[in-house]
């Protein structure tokens, strides 16, 4: 696609190529990705949907390096992705906050494995969590938070050591509708002000079109891209948008691709 | 009202209330069946011993006490370190485990002569004989406390380039805490039995010593209050444990009322 002359174009932030992953079971071979190929570049909002079993969560721990590639590889910044790396943080489904950690010092857990100035780092979480809208809690323990404050936790632990990319695997899937919403608004205030690159997965397709760039549409297990849409909404975008033309014309398209497998 | 509810609602009251109702339902089964002294006797004598051989019981008590907590610590300090080992590694668990649980089968009442034989009379066969009894409760709790560890917050820990020293100290130690701690009491329990094993056999001294011969010359008041002693021993020491529990692990679910009120 891209002419040999052509000037440089800025090199992706996550590249990847052909990567496929059977797992190996007692019982046999369990295929659940097909070789894909997909380029993230720096400072996208890249969102993952597809159907239940179709390998977007294996997707996303083989970007974090915590799981190896059946064939192909992943590029993330200018290494070949061979084990767990400093440049990502990861937001699982649930919060997995430790119990007997105060919320700062479950933020300022990355901080002190990785051993840290630990004097640079505290600023930067209470500031984390203030944005989060989590000022006052910091002596909290994590039980004593709301789901969706600790989902908040999570993200503030996700961005303390400033990684370049934020890896989301349906973050905000135990919350009601209602804060959910707000959770996204205040993901994308994050995102654009701290200029990550983030990966996210969702089942929620309103979601995914409110807060990507670009969203991929994996098809069934094993998944492969049925196909890629840009959102041309541009962002920030705010709540609104959610009854806008644009914005119900393309969840209804992404929607379809589901009927399909449905029918 | 409120203060005799209060007084009522005490947890220290209510298994007092049961007790001296099992006391009075034990004195009325006495005169109801007229079951000769020499056979059961009556509370009041067991309290009367009590009270005249006090200051020698009490003394008594002192060795069984020692030989108790020697024995458990010992069991927590092997304990701990066994579970570690066999959690860690497939290996290890299918050497160590089944064989440990073999060992379990094996009556430790009846080895317990073969101490005095090899160590002669005197603390150390007690203690060991605290020790084994002690030693296999720690081991398992320990081993499914560290074995519960949920495989997301191994994935998040290693997420962060964790080493394997890190993700035991940060994330599997305190994770196994609460079962730990759960087989340490129920050990602590069993070592009260095995340093009073170990006195039946070969010792002069202690309250095993005092039970054993009270059944040989037929003074059945003092050997109910030498066993009234000994359950006074196993809920101290229980007690104690329990505080230390509270101290270390205020998080744990169990205490985390206290923690609330406090808070
Ligand atoms: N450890 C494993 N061993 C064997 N098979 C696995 C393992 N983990 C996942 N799979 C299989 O791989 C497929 C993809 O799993 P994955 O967790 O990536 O799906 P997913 O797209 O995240 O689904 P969901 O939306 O339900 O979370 C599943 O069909 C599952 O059966
Ligand atoms: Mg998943």
């Amino acid at each position: 696609m891209l002419a040999p002359d052509q000037a440089p174009v800025p090199r992706a932030m996550i590249e990847i190529t052909r990567v496929a992953k059977t797992y190996r079971t007692k019982d046999g071979d369990v295929p659940s990705l097909r070789p894909i190929d997909l380029s993230i570049a720096d400072g996208e909002f890249v969102v993952v949907v597809g159907p239940s079993g179709c390998g977007k969560t294996t997707l996303l721990r083989m970007i974090a390096g915590l799981m190896a590639p059946s064939e192909g590889r992943i590029r993330v910044g200018d290494r070949v992705v061979m084990k767990p790396h400093s440049d990502v943080g990861i937001v699982f489904q649930s919060a997995l906050l430790l119990p007997w950690r105060t919320v700062l010092a479950n933020v300022m857990m990355p901080v002190e494995v990785k051993r840290l100035p630990r004097a640079e780092y505290l600023p930067r979480a209470e500031a984390l969590l203030s944005m989060a809208g989590l000022a006052g809690f910091e002596s909290k323990h994590p039980w004593q938070l709301s789901g969706g404050m600790q989902q908040r936790v999570a993200i503030c632990r996700a961005l303390v050591h400033d990684p370049k990319i934020l890896l989301m695997d349906e973050p905000f899937g135990a919350l009601d509708a209602m804060t959910r919403e707000r959770m996204n608004a205040e993901l994308q205030r994050i995102q654009l002000e701290t200029k990550k690159t983030a990966f996210l997965i969702t089942h929620s397709i309103p979601e995914a079109v409110f807060l990507a760039d670009r969203i991929v549409v994996l098809s069934e297990r094993p998944g492969s891209i049925a196909a890629i849409y840009e959102v041309p909404i541009p962002r920030p975008r705010k709540l609104d948008v959610l009854g806008s033309p644009e914005f119900v014309r393309l969840t209804q398209t992404i929607r379809a691709h589901f009927k399909a497998l449905i029918d | 009202m409120r203060g005799l509810q209060m007084i009522v609602g005490a947890p220290w009251l209510k298994p007092l209330i049961f007790l001296v109702l099992l006391i009075v339902l034990w004195d009325f089964t006495i005169r109801i069946f007229h079951i000769p002294p020499y056979q059961v006797p009556a509370p009041v004598d067991v309290m009367v011993t009590l009270w005249q051989e006090w200051p020698r019981l009490l003394s008594e008590a002192v060795p069984t006490t020692i030989a108790t907590v020697y024995g458990f610590l010992l069991s927590a300090a092997f304990g701990i370190p066994v579970a570690m080992l066999i959690a860690s590694s497939r290996t290890v668990e299918s050497y160590v485990y089944p064989l440990l649980v073999f060992s379990q089968s094996i009556p430790k009442v009846a080895i317990a002569p073969l101490f005095v034989v090899w160590f002669g009379f005197g603390m150390l066969p007690k203690v060991l004989a605290a020790f084994l009894l002690g030693f296999f409760p720690v081991v398992v709790s320990a081993v499914q406390g560290f074995k519960s560890v949920e495989p997301e917050l191994l994935d998040l820990a290693r997420s962060m380039e964790a080493s394997r020293l890190q993700i035991f100290r940060m994330v599997s130690l305190p994770y196994a805490m609460p079962a730990i701690f759960s087989g340490l009491k129920v050990s602590i329990t069993l070592a009260v039995v095995g340093a009073v094993v170990g006195e039946f056999v070969g010792s002069n001294s202690g309250i095993g010593y005092v039970l054993q011969r009270s059944i040989g010359n037929f003074e059945l008041p003092t050997m109910f209050a030498a066993l009234v002693v000994l359950a006074m021993i196993g809920v101290i020491l229980f007690w104690i444990l329990d505080l230390i529990e509270r101290l270390v692990i205020p998080w744990h679910a169990s205490q985390r009322q206290d923690l609330l009120v406090a808070a």
